[in-house]
């Protein structure tokens, strides 16, 4: 199903079979160049199946932006031990939506995939990690596995050939955590999702410490485009490192918030004006966030940004997961960064002291301003606290509630001190109009 | 203990699905799935689990602690909760969830007297784009306004009831 209507600026290329009548069939899949790539796989030398998926500039799109093809030839291919394919589909980065309508509305498309990925590491097995919220997408990919089994997609013998595959859900039960691939593995061999100490990366030492390769649904499912239209084509979609289109969560104060399937390097501003129709109630904008909370956020001056990786690295945040929440001048900043704070807090596994204790901190320190019992000097205290957890916590949590703090705390100081001994300026704004 | 034959069979398409000797990769979805059944993860889950994992129940409950949808006692035949992080902030997820505890006059992961309904003030649910949003047990609910959310929970009461 569609939640909302598409814009006539997108470019669909993993969206393309959204909206068909039983999209999520095997039928309708098979009729729209369904599992087209993977047979072409089936008689591709495995390295040119890596040497196709680099030439795309495909970029993981869970967060990190590891290019893809590179992860695979990381794995182990003549290792004896079996290896494993695992999906992440443990979509909890606030403002991400998009794996789950991915999964809904396309379920086929993401099993191609990984049986594209098995190809390249010669896997016989694999698992879509899916949040316990997402109970729905269970039984979707449930059924859409067994029509594989059934039309010989899954199982021995695959389309004549002796290459075999077997796939398999598996849910998760609450933790944003476990979005962080080696908690996902620990989640998957039934413990507490706690990262694990890298090296070794799990492409060597992965899913019941075998080689594995661990990518996001939206990963995957970019993949069948690139083995039926080569690496080429997709690249050409995006821009230089920054192959192919992405989906992007439009979320917060803007008229159309929806899921779009743009272009890399799509301008920000056209993004929330164009395809978004503008700020709601013609309110001027005030700042947005990119690429779901963990991300430093930028003012609406610093909006004139190209949409990918590299670009958004130049003006010091991040692309991320394709979340860009969009806030309007009438939105407290403390407030929001209160709540990502209560977030962090929340989600910290606690295994290491800097995440545990500093987004707990934080969090006291935060309400205790947005009470209007803030100082100056907590002003200072927010910032140092942040800089202190940056790179100094074993997986990437710590840094995503230190990024947004920095970033606020420094591109809105005045609000800080507006608050500072009085109630918040803006919930009485909010109030008077 | 024994289970509805339809979750003994999907606890034992489950245990097939893992490498030889790494069965205990099922605990987290039968955790889940018997909490669906049972209503909450009983003592006599745990153990059960346990055995049929091979695993101590001290272990069990150490898996069970951390995930945040699993939960020792029974919630509410209808577990409302409505998301207030960020996207849901910003259009009024707050102010919805301030609504549902006045309205039905219990607070954060509380339960109504008759047993009927719960809350939960929840973390991001994936629905930012359709925002505000909310869950009732696993289904989903988006753009929720005032009177969608009376609506909503005037249901979960009627349901109950029959």
């Amino acid at each position: 199903m569609l939640y909302n209507e598409p814009s006539p600026l997108e470019t669909k290329v993993l969206t393309r079979r959204f909206g068909l009548p039983n999209s999520a069939s095997i039928d309708t899949y098979l009729a729209n160049d369904g599992y087209k790539a993977f047979e072409k796989a089936l008689h591709m030398p495995w390295k040119d199946i890596i040497e196709e998926i680099k030439i795309s500039n495909l970029r993981g799109r869970g967060g990190a932006g590891f290019p893809t093809g590179m992860k695979w030839s990381f794995v182990p291919r003549d290792s004896p031990k079996p290896k494993y394919i695992v999906v992440n589909g443990d979509e909890s980065e606030p403002g991400t939506c998009k794996d789950r309508i991915l999964i809904e509305n396309d379920p086929h498309q993401l099993i191609e995939g990984v049986l594209i990925a098995a190809l390249a590491v010669n896997a016989h097995a694999g698992y879509i990690y899916i949040r316990g919220e997402y109970r729905y997408l269970i039984d979707i990919v449930d059924k859409a596995i067994a029509e594989a089994y059934d039309r010989g997609y899954l199982g021995k013998n695959l389309r004549g050939t002796d290459f075999h595959f077997d796939c398999y859900t598996q849910t998760g039960a609450g933790a944003y955590e476990v979005g962080e691939e080696s908690a996902l593995l620990e989640s998957l061999e039934g413990k507490r999702g706690i990262p694990r100490i890298r090296p070794p990366f799990p492409a060597v030492a992965g899913a019941f410490q075998c080689p594995t390769v661990l990518n996001n649904v939206e990963t995957f499912c970019a993949t069948p485009a690139i083995i039926r239209d080569g690496g080429a084509a997709f690249a050409a979609l995006g821009t230089p490192k920054n192959g192919g289109t992405r989906l992007f969560c439009l979320s917060g104060h803007v008229n159309k918030p929806g899921v779009y399937e743009l272009p890399m390097g799509f301008p920000l501003m056209r993004m929330i004006n164009e395809v978004g129709g503008g700020v709601r109630g013609g309110k001027k904008l005030k700042a947005v966030i990119p690429g779901g909370s963990s991300c430093p956020v930028l003012k609406a001056e610093e909006c004139d940004v190209l949409m990918d990786y590299d670009s958004l690295a130049k003006a010091k945040s991040m692309l991320g997961s394709g979340g860009v929440v969009i806030m309007d001048e009438d939105t407290c900043m403390v407030k929001a960064l209160l709540r990502i704070m209560r977030f962090y807090a929340h989600e910290s596994c606690g295994w290491c002291i800097p995440c545990r204790e500093g987004t707990a901190w934080l969090r006291k320190l935060l309400t205790r301003f947005h009470e209007g019992l803030g100082t100056t000097r907590d002003i200072n205290l927010i910032g140092d606290l942040a800089k202190n957890m940056l790179g100094r916590t074993f997986c990437p949590l710590g840094d995503a509630a230190a990024m947004p703090t920095i970033s606020i705390v420094e591109k809105f100081r005045e609000e800080f001190e507006a608050h500072v001994n009085r109630e918040c300026p803006y919930e009485r704004k909010l109030v008077a109009a | 203990m024994t289970f509805s034959p339809q979750l003994e069979a999907k606890f034992a398409k489950l245990l097939t699905s893992y490498p030889p000797g790494r069965q205990r990769s099922a605990m987290v979805p039968m955790l889940l799935f018997a909490q669906d059944e049972v209503g909450a993860i009983t003592q006599e889950v745990i153990e059960e689990i346990g055995r049929r994992l091979n695993v101590f129940p001290l272990q069990v409950e150490e898996v069970l602690s951390y995930y945040s949808m699993l939960h020792r006692k029974p919630l509410g035949k209808s577990h409302v909760q409505i998301c207030t992080n960020i996207s849901c902030l910003l259009t009024g997820g707050a102010e919805l969830w301030e609504h549902a505890c006045r309205k039905l006059g219990i607070g954060h992961k509380e339960v109504t007297a008759d047993g009927s309904v719960s809350l939960e003030e929840v973390e991001c649910i994936g629905a930012c784009s359709w925002a505000p949003a909310m869950q009732v047990n696993y289904d989903f609910h988006h753009k929720v306004t005032f009177e969608k959310l009376d609506q909503i929970l005037e249901d979960c009461g009627k349901s109950n009831a029959l």
